[in-house]
């Protein structure tokens, strides 16, 4: 490793959202907003907003805390040498998004200095500028020079990208025409011939199937062997020990651990595992149901015993629910139980309820712990969240906790061939015996 | 290698040229692009832009000549409003393309960077494509009228038709980016803003020449627009009529160019962060 000038030289990075401004879009907001002023109410009231992304959701509640501003990053300083492969791990709103926007300069930091020590390209989206009406030659020089390139370059290369994305043929049709799989595959093609000194690489924006979020690894991995430098910004952690030497563990917008990979991982995941496993339940608002009883607290034992938020699939897990007797309320007999599962998009992908095989629990007054034993855990690897319910039958919600935890199922065997099954597809797992009909 | 510095604070009046001429190629794919693009996917393709002016033109002629009777300082009615329609369409169309340039590319510009004012510019020259189909349908209609002995005399004054034109471009320019950079702000400006460029065309003397204007204070007004001057200035090169105020152009180039020069900094200044407030 060099000791020379590092490719990227980060210090005393900070960035800051006003707050305040937020919601008044329009004239006619903004006209609102004083007449509340003047009439001595607070326009805050008003102009309520929910966020879409992590980095939102912090600034809304910083703003309905009655801060003036948000910090996404404050103070992150941090070099990284050429040719060296560089995670960035921390949970969601950790500020890992605003640290790649303000390297890639869609946006300006409020303070500090980026230094950047040769070509910077990002694998952020694939595709950005493609235009479906133009050809997919045409939307080569498009989205090649938006993302730096020279016409020169792209006519040397062009030879090479059209290869890679094996759409030779199609190469003067409307890229409209193209099938979703054509159409990231030429992206992706124009994305990796870039040939940057430095690239960047968000793993949780990466857009299409899982064959492609590989493909994208794997052109890191190519540019990392090639001397060059990646900066790689992920919830795998697998795929960052896998491929960084180094990790920077970001936390409330600041740097909490950097060092040697498997270091800060371990303790980033001990810590997250522990955060997860209180998941303070307890303090949850956003509930629904009669609240005749309580949901408090839920984690999952493996077969040892052990506690553990990220599952493999086809092993055997023991959920507990820990419900607490609402005051007043004597005992409830007959209360099933319910654990779901979300995906990504909010769909339920997998349901358990004990009303299902008429196993109905007592309530006690006080606490009850009710297990639920899952053999052969059938989902696909992803994330999702856990949706917790207690309820009377078909006839009544006593307690319904909606992405109550976050779990990660990553590895495990369920077939026994070391098949995955198609998780892009289908986030369930079935196995099934094939033969000829005889 | 190349060395990038990102820093907060950099004035904002320290506009990156050389950068944009480093993304050269990607201008001239932007305006390749939305040319191809529009051509490609109706069905009249270019054939648009000849219609439009020349429906516009044949209203104008029947509802502000044959009815209203505007007077049009001997010019046939068809030439007169068709000048001025050529060179409006020019001027809003880079306005509008301006205008959007941030709000309407969000979904790229909050995934990419590159040089924001790559996008107006890009609508300078791709207007200026439109603009030439407009002026070749001009020419043609001008020649028929000309050569069929209506009293129009072009005159040494056509000379200045390409600064018209690039004054033309660069006040769209420079509206468009003030407007760009205040929807940021205000959304709802989107939606004043078609209304307010007609009111404009109205304050514009298309439809009526600038001398029917004779009250001191209506005139002042009229040639502070700096549409005015343009529009008068390529009449008269081609007709001999109408008023070549030599003043007023300067005045109209003054506001044109502290139009430009606000815009570009306002621009450059609300494109660095404006990915953060949408």
């Amino acid at each position: 490793m060099q000791s020379s000038t590092p490719a990227i030289s980060i210090k005393n990075l900070s960035k800051c959202y006003k707050l305040g401004t937020i919601g008044r879009h329009t004239l006619v907001d903004e006209a609102q907003y004083w007449w509340h002023k003047i009439r001595g109410r607070d326009p805050r009231e008003y102009f309520g907003k929910i966020g879409h992304t992590a980095t939102e959701k912090r600034k809304a509640e910083a703003e309905r805390e009655g801060n003036p501003e948000f910090w996404a990053l404050r103070d992150v300083s941090f070099d990284v040498q050429p040719g060296e492969v560089i995670g960035i791990i921390g949970r969601n709103g950790a500020g890992k998004s605003t640290l790649l926007k303000l390297l890639t300069r869609i946006t300006e930091p409020t303070s500090g200095e980026i230094v950047l020590d040769g070509r910077v390209a990002s694998l952020l989206e694939v595709g950005t500028g493609f235009h479906p009406e133009l050809t997919g030659r045409e939307n080569i020089y498009m989205n090649g020079t938006i993302l730096g390139m020279k016409k020169r370059e792209i006519d040397g290369k062009f030879d090479e990208i059209v290869s890679f994305s094996e759409i030779e043929k199609f190469i003067d049709t409307p890229v409209k025409r193209y099938s979703s799989g054509m159409y990231v595959r030429l992206a992706f093609a124009v994305a990796a011939h870039l040939e940057p000194e430095i690239l960047l690489v968000d793993e949780v924006l990466a857009v299409g199937d899982a064959a492609f979020q590989k493909k994208c690894v794997g052109k890191m991995g190519d540019v990392a062997r090639q001397g060059r430098t990646v900066l790689f910004v992920s919830h795998n952690m697998a795929a960052v020990e896998n491929l960084c030497g180094r990790a920077i563990w970001l936390e409330g917008g600041q740097v909490r651990m950097a060092g040697e990979t498997g270091d800060v991982v371990e303790k980033y995941l001990g810590e997250s595992q522990a955060a997860a496993r209180c998941a303070t339940l307890r303090e949850r608002r956003d509930r629904q149901g009669s609240g005749r009883a309580r949901l408090v607290d839920f984690y999952i034992l493996d077969e040892e015993g052990r506690r553990q938020n990220r599952l493999r699939s086809g092993d055997t897990y023991r959920f507990r629910l820990v419900c607490e007797l609402g005051a007043g309320e004597n005992v409830l007999p007959n209360v099933s139980a319910g654990i779901s599962l979300f995906d990504a998009r909010g769909e339920i992908i997998w349901l358990v309820n004990s009303h299902f095989t008429h196993e109905t629990q007592r309530l006690a007054p006080g606490l009850t712990e009710l297990e639920c034993r899952v053999p052969d855990f059938n989902v696909a690897e992803g994330t999702y969240w856990a949706g917790l319910a207690l309820g009377i039958g078909t006839t009544e919600v006593i307690d319904f906790v909606a992405n109550a935890v976050e779990i990660a199922v990553e590895g495990g065997d369920y077939f026994g061939t070391g098949s995955k099954g198609a998780p892009m597809l289908c986030k369930t797992l079935t196995r099934a015996s094939w033969r000829t009909a005889p | 290698m190349r060395k990038t510095i990102i820093q907060s604070g950099s004035p904002w009046w320290r506009i990156d040229f050389r950068e944009i001429w480093e993304y050269r190629d990607l201008l001239v794919l932007l305006v390749k692009r939305d040319l191809t693009a529009i051509y490609k996917q109706t069905v009249l393709g270019p054939l648009w832009f000849v219609i439009q002016p020349l429906v516009t033109t044949v209203v104008f002629t029947i509802i502000f000549g044959a009815v209203a009777n505007i007077p049009t300082e001997g010019v046939p009615h068809f030439v007169f409003y068709m000048s001025g329609i050529v060179f409006w369409n020019y001027f809003q169309g880079v306005l509008n393309h301006g205008a959007g340039a941030l709000a309407a590319n969000t979904n790229v510009l909050s995934k990419v960077y590159f040089p924001r004012l790559i996008i107006p510019l890009s609508g300078v020259l791709i207007q200026f494509a439109h603009l030439a189909l407009n002026f070749i349908l001009f020419l043609g209609f001008y020649g028929w009228f000309f050569f069929r002995g209506s009293e129009m005399s072009p005159n040494a004054w056509l000379f200045l038709l390409p600064a018209l034109i690039l004054q033309c471009g660069l006040m769209g320019l420079g509206f468009g980016l003030w407007v760009s950079a205040l929807t940021i702000q205000y959304r709802d400006l989107r939606f004043a803003l078609p209304f307010l460029i007609q009111l404009w065309m109205y304050a514009t003397p298309i439809v009526y020449p600038a001398s029917l204007v004779v009250r001191p204070s209506l005139k002042l007004l009229l040639w502070s627009n700096p549409m005015t001057a343009v529009v008068e200035f390529s009449r008269y090169g081609f007709t001999g009529q109408g008023t070549a105020d030599l003043s007023g152009l300067g005045l109209s180039w003054a506001v044109t160019l502290v139009v430009l020069l606000s815009g570009l900094f306002l621009f450059n200044k609300v494109q660095k962060t404006f990915v953060d407030t949408i």
